[in-house]
């Protein structure tokens, strides 16, 4: 046998006909696009926004978009992995929420530790549901987790009784220390986004989590532990978004009811202009660290430029840039089919 | 190398004794007995729905018989999943490349036991034992590209390095060949032959009778969901095979020749043709193509991969967007090109992908034939549902569709039987012309001869048809006159006596210098780039010429 019989039409191999190379120069610039456009379009807009904006380079707006925010890209480490077994995670608004309320619960009532496991252990559970629901039922992540974003707003709802009670931290709290400032959540966030990204590139379960959205049936016959993985993404997503609440909490100092709505769509968008694609089985976490910026560096542009026209500005150019990018997006992963 | 296992009960690796295993209803497998020998290369072979898939999917963990039992080196296994089958020792390579395409070569081989420093996947090692492994079985590529981007052969290539890097004993190979060209074959039966020297098993299940006697040691034969016969190879008549299989008497086989096309010519009805395509181009694909078929005749389309064939015959029904080209049903010209108005004047096309342009998995038998006729059978918009059975029964029975019933999934039926109901659809419609791309490809030899010998009755009822085939003799055989068409130009027309298979490869053949310039763009605008050519060396290297499959002289071998 010889090595060079095998050798795939696209290889830049003196055998190949010319024609090939440049087809492959393309799907290698539309790949590394697809993977990397969030973080050009991040370094662009900073760039922009600091060459014509007085205030935007300033340390004290640029630490409130980061520590104003942080908790809430948790979401969206927790929605990639989902994403990338092409499953999605609708209920992650609800349980920040939740998680906030336990958090600020758990702190009045038990202290610092009460106030960190409470809320882990009621999304871990959540969690585990929705992906036994998911992966051992059979049924849809979309409804198994939209009747978990309504089951777990009813559920705080019963816990404040209808929000007319509010759990504070007590002022003076250990656990308040850690939403404090911007420095502790950034490196909170920061270091969950290293740890997310080796489980996903440097363990056997990213890479199943990654196999899973790629070809399920293949992952299957590979005899990888599909059934298990599908519930660990929702065990991690669900997780994720009650520490990120009870987080969020401690910065607040109470338990918000009215907070978290929507934010599963926020996320969800996040991680897509991050590179990850919808269907699975492609996307990164640096995509997805990159996409989450992008968003609060636009969030913090409008308000500053367009904030005479109302909120509801904001969400119309979110939309529209998001529909440009997948946009952008479809017409890569069609570049790279056609082939 | 068997004998290091204490005390076996018998010399068999594998040993599939009396299983049944049915659904809802319909018996898979009965009784099947099946032994395997350590460092043997086991040929598994029946029609579709015989039960080969059922039988390797149960001795892999996939499925669990019903009753009987697997005993694997000697002892009692019931594998409850893929994983366990291959923890033992038994690893599977499917006919349709089972990886993901998008991660990368070297994920896809080690996903499942990538090696770990510090707990942590080590990437750089995982790269480096991937292009080892890899470089073993001829493939030598980037190992961090998308496996995606390799072509068909060198991902089959990979799944088969994934298969024994497992310390397999057993590796199962359900059609390995089917994606890949002559001289992968080549490197994939030396791959093989290296496995027999370390005594690991191996089951190899293909339609190509030519690959069975080239590598073969045994041979189980299955029909109906038994095993009918079991035996050497060697010795093994190709016609007793052949009629083993079809369960058909040898006479019957010799007679018919090798394909069940008649050996007249049909009652080409004169006057205007049913269908004439004049000029038909398509950018980068088709140049000018004229086509035109008479009732009562059938037309082959003749060519190499990527000659413009498929494209030739989506351009006419309007599938596929033209630059030019005209095309008349009856003498009236279509005004509107789309396949819904080609339907509505009676030219149909089989799509060649029945998978992804053709059937419907998760609807019915009844559903997927009655689809295209659901509009005439409306009347103001409410189907008649006795009209609808009245159809599908009678289709399901002229054709033969083997189903427990008009309710069945059709993702439940055989590929063979799946291809009569996409048939069904459109004969159904009452056409006046009808294309076919690849009618048999990847259906088994009886489902293969039905539909051929179809083909042929409805010619003589007066049908037009348009036949492409990569089968060189279904083509000769079937055809009354062959177009060649070659980088989308018509080269040449065959009429009677001239349809032979030296006439299309001597038009092909002369047909090259003038298309040489052309091959650059052509190949560019191929879905699946051609493979390199390999340097002069490279077929040295295979060894002793084994007869190519795909090779017309060696097909020409079939007993007649």
């Amino acid at each position: 046998m010889s090595p060079s019989a095998l050798r795939p039409a696209t290889a830049p191999a003196g055998a190949a006909p010319d024609a090939a190379q440049p087809a492959a120069l393309r799907e290698r610039l539309a790949s590394h696009i697809q993977r990397r456009g969030a973080l050009a379009v991040l370094v662009l807009m900073v760039a922009i926004a600091s060459a014509t904006s007085d205030t935007f380079p300033t340390w004290s707006n640029i630490s409130s978009i980061l520590g104003n925010n942080a908790f809430v890209w948790l979401l969206a480490l927790g929605m990639t992995f989902v994403i990338l077994t092409g499953g999605i995670d609708l209920s992650v608004g609800s349980l920040y929420a939740l998680g906030g309320v336990l958090g600020a619960y758990g702190a009045h009532a038990g202290g610092t530790w009460l106030a960190i496991v409470l809320p882990l252990a009621v999304g871990a559970v959540w969690g585990s549901v929705q992906g036994l629901l998911v992966s051992r039922a059979g049924m849809a992540p979309f409804i198994v987790t939209l009747a978990g974003l309504l089951g777990a707003r009813g559920l705080l709802q019963a816990l404040t009784d209808e929000g007319a009670t509010t759990y504070l931290v007590p002022p003076g709290a250990a656990f308040r220390s850690l939403g404090e400032g911007t420095w502790t959540p950034v490196l909170i966030v920061a270091a969950l986004f290293v740890l997310g990204a080796l489980l996903l590139t440097r363990t056997r379960f990213g890479a199943t989590v990654t196999a899973l959205g790629g070809n399920e049936s293949a992952a299957t016959l590979m005899g990888l532990p599909v059934a298990r993985t599908k519930v660990l993404v929702y065990v991690l997503s669900a997780t994720l978004a009650a520490a990120a609440g009870a987080l969020g909490s401690a910065r607040l100092g109470s338990g918000v009811t009215t907070i978290g709505v929507g934010y599963e769509l926020t996320a969800i968008a996040s991680v897509v202009i991050g590179g990850t694609l919808l269907t699975g089985g492609s996307g990164s976490i640096g995509g997805t660290a990159s996409g989450v910026l992008v968003l609060a560096v636009i969030h913090n542009l409008i308000d500053h430029y367009f904030s005479q026209y109302g909120s509801a500005f904001t969400d119309t150019v979110n939309g529209a840039f998001l529909a440009v990018v997948v946009l952008a997006q479809t017409l890569l992963s069609r570049t790279r089919q056609t082939d | 190398m068997v004998q290091q296992d204490p005390a076996p009960r018998s010399d068999w690796i594998v040993e599939v004794a009396g299983v049944d295993k049915s659904f809802a209803g319909v018996h898979a497998l009965r009784g099947v007995d099946f032994h395997l020998r350590p460092g043997e290369v086991h040929a598994l072979i029946g029609e579709n729905g015989a039960g080969k898939s059922t039988l390797i999917k149960v001795m892999t963990g996939v499925y669990r018989p019903d009753a009987g039992h697997v005993r694997f080196a000697g002892e009692d296994r019931a594998f409850r999943n893929p994983l366990e089958a291959q923890a033992a020792g038994i690893s599977t390579i499917y006919q349709e490349v089972n990886l993901v395409p998008l991660m990368s070569v070297a994920r896809n081989l080690c996903l499942g036991r990538e090696p770990r420093r510090f707990g942590l996947v080590d990437v750089r090692a995982m790269n480096r034992l991937a292009a080892e492994a890899l470089r073993r079985y001829g493939v030598d590529v980037d190992v961090t590209r998308p496996l995606g981007s390799l072509g068909l052969g060198a991902q089959q290539m990979v799944a088969l390095a994934r298969a024994v890097q497992i310390d397999a004993r057993v590796v199962v190979m359900d059609e390995p060949t089917s994606s890949l060209e002559p001289r992968e074959v080549e490197t994939l039966f030396s791959v093989i032959r290296d496995l027999r020297r370390q005594g690991i098993a191996v089951v190899y299940v293909s339609h190509r009778l030519d690959e069975l006697y080239a590598i073969c040691d045994r041979v189980t034969v299955m029909r109906d969901g038994a095993v009918v016969h079991t035996g050497e190879m060697a010795g093994l008549e190709r016609l007793k095979l052949i009629s083993l299989m079809l369960g058909r008497e040898m006479s019957t086989v010799r007679a018919k020749g090798a394909t069940a096309f008649g050996a007249e010519q049909h009652e080409r009805r004169e006057g205007v043709p049913a269908l004439r395509a004049t000029g038909l181009t398509v950018r980068h694909r088709v140049h000018g193509v004229d086509v035109d078929i008479h009732r009562g005749e059938v037309v082959g389309l003749g060519g190499l991969l990527g000659a413009g064939r498929s494209e030739t015959a989506k351009a006419i029904t309007g599938a596929l967007a033209t630059d030019g080209g005209a095309v008349e049903v009856d003498g009236a010209v279509l005004a509107r090109r789309s396949p819904a108005a080609a339907i509505k004047a009676g030219v149909v096309m089989l799509a060649e992908d029945r998978k992804t342009e053709g059937i419907l998995p998760n609807l019915s038998v009844r559903e997927n034939i009655s689809l295209a006729l659901l509009p005439r059978l409306a009347r103001a918009g409410v189907v008649s549902q006795a009209k609808q059975d009245e159809v599908v029964r009678f289709f399901m029975e002229r054709l033969r569709i083997k189903a427990s019933g008009p309710d069945q999934k059709v993702s439940d039926l055989s590929g063979g039987n799946q291809q009569k109901v996409l048939l069904a659809r459109w004969l159904c419609l009452d056409p006046k012309v009808l294309l076919l791309d690849e009618p048999t490809r990847g259906i088994d030899v009886g489902a293969k001869a039905e539909v051929q010998a179809l083909i042929d009755e409805l010619a003589e009822q007066g049908l037009g048809v348009l036949l492409i085939s990569s089968d060189l003799e279904e083509l000769i055989e079937g055809s009354d006159r062959i177009v060649v068409l070659k980088d989308g130009r018509a080269v040449g027309h065959l009429q009677g006596e001239d349809v032979t298979e030296r006439a299309v490869l001597d038009t092909l053949a002369s047909a090259d210098d003038e298309a040489d310039g052309e091959a650059g763009t052509e190949a560019q605008a191929e879905p699946e780039p051609a493979e390199p050519e390999a340097e002069p060396e490279a077929r040295a290297d295979n060894g002793p010429g084994q007869g190519r499959p795909s090779d017309p002289a060696v097909t020409k071998e079939e007993p007649r």
